[in-house]
């Protein structure tokens, strides 16, 4: 595949990289991220994905966009109301990069469906604000043996991790399951600063370019901490991974997906 | 005696456990905080018996949802 003219000219910051150049952008043009949430998070992670030149990018998203949706999630905009976020956040990557196929599916994640989604993707996204779904994205990446970027934002904090298969700890070697309902606040009953996802998403798509191009070193067996009231962040390094994981390690206990409850505070 | 407590040096009581730890630096949410010494993961049954050495490195890591929605 030859770039055009306008591609070479689309890309040409990324390709005058070293760590990029003309391999690293086809790499990037034939690859594919799936993305779940298309959220505060999401939204940061799909626009630069996109902008990249991504060749591939699925969203998942079963809500609507919001009006208190907009203070941070800058892929959807006032006309959106509404609409499947889904679809706006695929009209916003189409005008940025025609280049993109984007891939919707207007659902919530489940044990039903995930393997199927993950299999078809190379890199996935943890954008979701609820500990249900991401016990099940770490579950379905460590069983489909599929990288993904675990991520999370609250008030002025948020948080960031990278699994990739056998290289390093799973988000249940550091979790082991999720807190009963109510015991740790979501973004609606806490708040969050609208910015921290452009922050946390924009790592997140960087940690997803670096996997697809080869480049650098990822945040596996780390978790990266910041902390914007004292603008400090901190890489935490974790245990290695799989000693008595009930999912990643050589004899788990979980070998099977689960639906854990969605209570209605993590509803939206 | 000294530890390390999240990057920070801190002086801490001799033979202090994790339990207390967790009460003196006012943990966020001491229920459903992971706790790694020396880059080694804590069970959080044995908090109250796991007593902590000079020069040991302390993390707590959080639970963090956000995103979405």
């Amino acid at each position: 595949m030859a770039f055009t003219n306008e591609q070479l000219e689309r890309y040409s910051r990324h390709i005058i990289l070293q760590e990029v150049g003309a391999k690293g952008q086809k790499k990037l043009l034939n690859a594919k991220v799936l993305i779940i949430g298309a959220g505060g998070l999401g939204a940061p992670v799909a626009m630069y994905l996109a902008a990249a030149g991504v060749g591939t990018i699925g969203i998942v998203d079963a809500d609507e966009v919001d009006l208190s949706n907009l203070q941070r999630q800058i892929i959807h905009a006032t006309k959106d109301v509404g609409k499947p976020k889904v679809t706006s956040a695929k009209e916003t990557m189409n005008e940025m990069n025609p280049d993109v196929t984007v891939n919707t599916y207007h659902t919530f994640v489940t044990s039903e469906n995930i393997l199927d989604l993950v299999k078809e993707y190379d890199f996935v996204i943890d954008g979701t604000d609820n500990f249900p779904a991401k016990f099940l994205i770490n579950d379905a990446c460590v069983m489909a043996k599929k990288p993904f970027s675990h991520a999370g934002i609250i008030r002025f904090k948020g948080q960031l991790m990278t699994y990739v298969p056998g290289e390093g700890p799973c988000y249940r070697c550091v979790f082991q399951s999720p807190p009963p309902k109510d015991a740790v606040p979501t973004c609606k009953q806490a708040g969050v600063i609208g910015a921290m996802g452009g922050v946390i998403g924009s790592l997140q798509a960087l940690e997803a370019l670096k996997y697809i191009l080869g480049v650098g070193e990822l945040l596996v067996g780390k978790l990266l901490t910041y902390d914007a009231l004292k603008m400090e962040f901190r890489t935490v390094k974790l245990p290695n991974h799989g000693k008595g994981c009930a999912v990643c390690s050589d004899a788990p206990t979980i070998t099977e997906l689960i639906d854990y409850e969605l209570t209605e505070c993590d509803g939206k | 005696m000294n530890i390390t407590v999240a990057g920070k040096k801190t002086e801490v009581e001799e033979g202090i456990s994790i339990a207390k730890l967790i009460e003196v630096v006012k943990v966020e949410n001491p229920l459903y905080v992971t706790v790694s010494i020396n880059e080694e993961f804590v069970d959080s049954k044995a908090f109250e018996e796991t007593v902590l050495k000079e020069n040991d490195f302390v993390e707590f890591l959080y639970f963090m949802g956000g995103g979405s929605f």
